[in-house]
């Protein structure tokens, strides 16, 4: 069997025998900056602004709802199907495809509609980044297929950075089968080193921080 | 204090750039060591570690071990030939061979020449007066083998009428590599211009180096190009009054 | 005794916009790491840190292959352990067929290049479409990458909008903005149209049985969530004990990529799609092929085992100066720059390329900003003894072995040196005083014309031996000093 026969060349490589236990691994290692929300909203801001992401902070649910539907007026829009967004009423805003199920008709309305529009489950504000992890209610297309992508989250999921993230959930695996770490939009230099936004993915993020 | 210093001039700069020897007798005199050359000398064995032969480096190295094994201070213009003494010599011998203990021993008596002003003598300031626009080319093992980066310039602040200017590329690779240097000889020209280049950006006049193959390489190359510009020993430039 | 060079590096040596390209791409992700690097005061720990992971990873390699097979498995993925090329190729057909699969995409991977996976699938009838903008050009001009990171790096958009025309049938386009819409909207079709999308991983996390992978457009996310199945294909290498681990590498890889603090989209899958936990999208089977290809070999080495801690950064070879000078394509594999003149020996034998580990000035400037501290010149030096010493079992250096014990012979005897060095001053041209005045030798005759000191001077003026040597001038003035003042 190939399997055995690997795991073997790796053993005698290494000068270790089946079923021997590991050496004790080094400890973990984090570097976690402290931040106060408001410091954590104002890193966000200026990391995920500096890669052409935009950010707005509104103070309630309605808020952003408003802001969302100015910004998509008269155009289609996917979103996802989070507690969140439906509290928020974004769910009910004209032109919103929402709680899809089928995964076919996702895909097609994903790949039709211009904006797609998600919660986030956490952001990290030292890099201005959000935490995606897929779920019934968080399909994985709809902030990669439309060419915009539009998330809304409440600031209390804010983090200061990757080792908060990694403290607070040591064992993404658990959860899902697809944690995406967004940090502005799709980019590409590989054409004579010229930046170029939205190759694949989204070409604009917006992101809209309920603070309330 | 007058410390006894034994200097390692190197194949090279007594073979082809012996000012810089002299120069550095003369500064080392001046801050008041007593100075003495140990004539058995000839090479650290680096041309051989470096293209592969370990036996004839190691046999070199034995010699070299002989020669300066009662030396207090060993200094050295050169930090390749420095770092070969300090960091490779020792590991060319099989652990449990007295000459690896030997080799160990003597390693952390082998100073380069800045570093030997600098550190161990506590001094900046040499006297010297050199009146030139310079700008100062690190070597790479000097800089990333002995982690040798600002006692050169510090020296070269006290110079009196030295005007310093630093080039973009300083810590480019010069091109020079030993047998690298003819073995790839265009590879390592390019190398050169590339660094000539970002020399002339500075407007200086002089590039000083603490290493005379570095500056075997560059000056070559200048004069090949038909440049004006010079190449000194940073001894050669502290030992200018 | 001198080593015969490839043609290809006098090529690109001669080729000044090509140098101009090669020069400005590197210097600027040389900049760019400088800047993401300056932030993180604890650089030097994290590299540390990343150095010992990576040496216990290796050091424990079977116990975290086990352990990431085991969750893999445990959440309905399947691992497939792979010897070489025809086992991967050979994997992905059967699934392929037994799919009636027509359309593979495939997002950047240096381990599939390694294979040449494309050309095995193509040979059986597979579409096999690269998705990353720089892969997917050079797929379509068919020819190899140029660097681990900026596949494209030596191409203008005059080259991609020639190649755009001929291979795809569009009007001309050199607006780059524009030429990425085009490679958007053809390969969007292939997306969605794919019935197997194949990635490689940065990282395979052994206690989350995940694979992580890192990118910029979004086209790795897009193969590995579209298609019905996905394969991942990693070397043996790659695993890391947990996923707080990542916390290390993360910070470390894309800083050191290509200057950014992470890059745009850094994907952490487990497994096909979570059907009981409701997940409508992803892929219903899950891969991972775990390839060996001659890493075992590179394992066993322990002296040169941390040539396998690279994290394909590419920041090697931005910052080498011979490869900002000769580019990817003068290298013989794959892996070019530092990283791939320590492991092309390894792993295809040094009597392949035996210049290769010779062609670096060993000026270190790799290990410096390597990320898991691999000492690149030191590998170097062991692999320049090994070709000595085969050349020596083989017979084919005896010139220059001849040379260096004659070295190692004068420079034992000082008497002898010193002669020696008497004997080159009778035979040392007079110098031809150039303009600059420094009295340099310009031009050997004809006798002395050949070997090394006709190398040195093909490119620049050989300095002439000094009319006394140091130890002469030493003694005058040792001499002197005993005679006391005038």
């Amino acid at each position: 069997m190939v399997r055995d026969s690997i795991l073997h060349k790796v053993r005698t490589a290494i000068g270790r025998s089946v079923g021997q236990a590991p050496a004790p691994v080094p400890e973990v290692y984090f570097h976690q900056p402290t931040m106060t929300m408001d410091e954590r909203i104002a890193r966000f801001k200026g990391a995920l602004e500096v890669l052409a992401g935009r950010v707005t902070v509104v103070a309630s649910g309605s808020a952003a709802r408003d802001m969302l539907a100015s910004l998509i007026d008269g155009k289609t829009s996917v979103a996802s199907n989070t507690p969140f967004l439906r509290e928020c009423g974004i769910a009910d805003l004209p032109g919103v495809r929402s709680g899809i199920v089928d995964r076919a008709e996702l895909r097609d309305v994903c790949a039709t509609a211009e904006f797609g529009i998600t919660g986030a489950d956490y952001a990290l504000a030292d890099t201005g980044t959000l935490v995606m992890i897929a779920s019934a209610e968080n399909p994985r297309l709809v902030s990669l297929l439309p060419p915009v992508h539009i998330a809304v989250m409440p600031c209390s999921r804010l983090l200061t950075s990757l080792d908060e993230l990694l403290t607070t959930l040591p064992d993404p695996a658990r959860l899902t089968s697809s944690m995406v770490l967004i940090t502005g939009p799709s980019r590409t230099a590989d054409i004579e080193q010229i930046l170029v936004r939205g190759v694949h993915g989204p070409r604009e993020i917006h992101v809209v921080l309920v603070d309330s | 204090m007058s410390l006894r210093v034994s200097l390692f001039v190197t194949c090279i700069v007594d073979q082809l750039f012996p000012k810089v020897g002299l120069a550095m007798a003369d500064v080392l005199e001046r801050t008041g060591c007593k100075v003495d050359f140990p004539e058995g000398q000839t090479c650290c064995g680096q041309p051989a570690f470096n293209s592969g032969y370990r036996d004839e480096a190691r046999s070199v190295a034995c010699h070299f071990l002989d020669v300066f094994q009662d030396c207090e201070y060993i200094v050295v213009p050169s930090g390749s030939c420095t770092s070969m003494v300090s960091h490779h010599i020792p590991e060319i011998f099989e652990p449990g061979d007295p000459r690896q203990k030997q080799a160990q021993t003597l390693a952390p008596r082998i100073y380069e020449f800045s570093r030997f002003l600098t550190e161990v003598l506590n001094v900046d300031d040499v006297g010297a007066r050199f009146e030139h626009r310079v700008t100062y080319h690190d070597s790479c093992h000097a800089l990333r083998e002995l982690k040798i980066k600002d006692a050169p310039r510090r020296l070269l602040a006290k110079v009196r009428g030295l005007d310093l200017h630093e080039m973009d590329a300083a810590e480019e690779c010069c091109g020079f590599g030993g047998t690298f240097s003819v073995k790839f000889a265009g590879v390592s020209g390019g190398m050169a211009r590339t660094k000539i280049e970002s020399i002339e950006r500075t407007g200086a006049d002089t590039v000083v180096s603490i290493d005379s193959s570095c500056l075997m390489q560059l000056q070559g190359a200048l004069s090949r190009a038909g440049s004006p510009i010079r190449t000194m020993h940073l001894a050669e430039v502290l030992a200018s009054s | 005794m001198l080593n015969v060079l490839p043609n290809k590096i006098g090529e690109t040596l001669g080729n000044a916009e090509l140098q101009s390209a090669i020069y400005t791409a590197t210097g600027r992700l040389v900049s760019k790491r400088k800047e993401a690097i300056a932030p993180l005061d604890d650089y030097q720990e994290l590299r540390t840190r990343a150095n010992a992971l990576k040496k216990h990873t290796l050091e424990n390699l079977d116990y975290y292959l086990e352990q990431a097979e085991a969750h893999i498995t445990a959440r309905g993925g399947k691992v497939i352990y792979a010897r070489d090329a025809n086992d991967v190729a050979d994997f992905i057909l059967s699934v392929a067929k037994e799919r009636g699969a027509k359309i593979v995409v495939k997002s950047k991977s240096m381990t599939t290049e390694e294979i040449d996976l494309n050309e095995r699938l193509e040979h059986h009838q597979l579409e096999a479409v690269e998705t990353d903008l720089g892969e997917w050009i050079l797929q379509l001009a068919h020819e190899k990458p140029y660097h681990i990171v900026a596949p494209a790096l030596h191409k203008t958009r005059y080259d991609v909008a020639d190649i755009f025309t001929k291979r795809l049938g569009v009007e001309r386009e050199t607006v780059v903005e524009k030429q990425t819409l085009i490679a958007r909207g053809r390969l969007r079709e292939k997306f969605l149209a794919a019935d197997i999308g194949i990635s490689g991983a940065n990282f395979v996390v052994a206690d989350s049985g995940a694979v992580c992978i890192v990118e910029n457009e979004g086209n790795a996310r897009l193969s590995t969530s579209v298609p019905k199945v996905h394969i991942a294909i990693a070397g043996i290498e790659k695993l890391i004990p947990r996923a707080q681990d990542l916390g290390v590498f993360l910070k470390l890889l894309a800083r050191s990529a290509t200057g950014q603090a992470l890059s745009v989209y850094t994907s952490f899958l487990s497994g096909p799609r979570r059907v009981d936990a409701g997940e409508i999208d992803g892929p219903d089977e899950f891969y991972l092929v775990l390839l060996d290809n001659g890493r075992t070999r590179l394992l066993a080495d322990v002296e040169k085992r941390e040539s396998l801690y690279c994290i394909r950064c590419g920041a090697c070879l931005n910052h080498c100066p011979v490869f900002r000078k000769i580019g990817g394509h003068s290298y013989p594999w794959v892996y070019s720059g530092p990283i791939g003149a320590i492991i092309t020996p390894q792993f295809a034998g040094i009597q392949h390329d035996p210049w290769l580990p010779f062609a670096s000035s060993l000026c270190g400037a790799c290990a410096e900003v390597c990320p898991v501290k691999i000492d690149i010149p030191h590998v170097l030096l062991e692999l320049r003894r090994e070709v000595v010493e085969a050349k020596g079992r083989e017979g084919t250096n005896r010139w220059e072995k001849l040379a260096f014990r004659a070295y190692a012979w004068v420079m034992r005897r000082p008497r002898l040196y010193e002669l020696a060095g008497l004997a080159a001053r009778a035979v040392a041209p007079d110098p031809e005083y150039g303009s600059s005045g420094a009295g340099w030798i310009r031009k050997l005759p004809g006798l002395l014309n050949h070997g090394p000191a006709a190398a040195w001077v093909s490119q620049r003026d050989l300095p002439p031996p000094a009319p006394r040597t140091f130890r002469q001038m030493w003694r005058d003035r040792q001499g002197n000093a005993h005679n006391g003042p005038g």
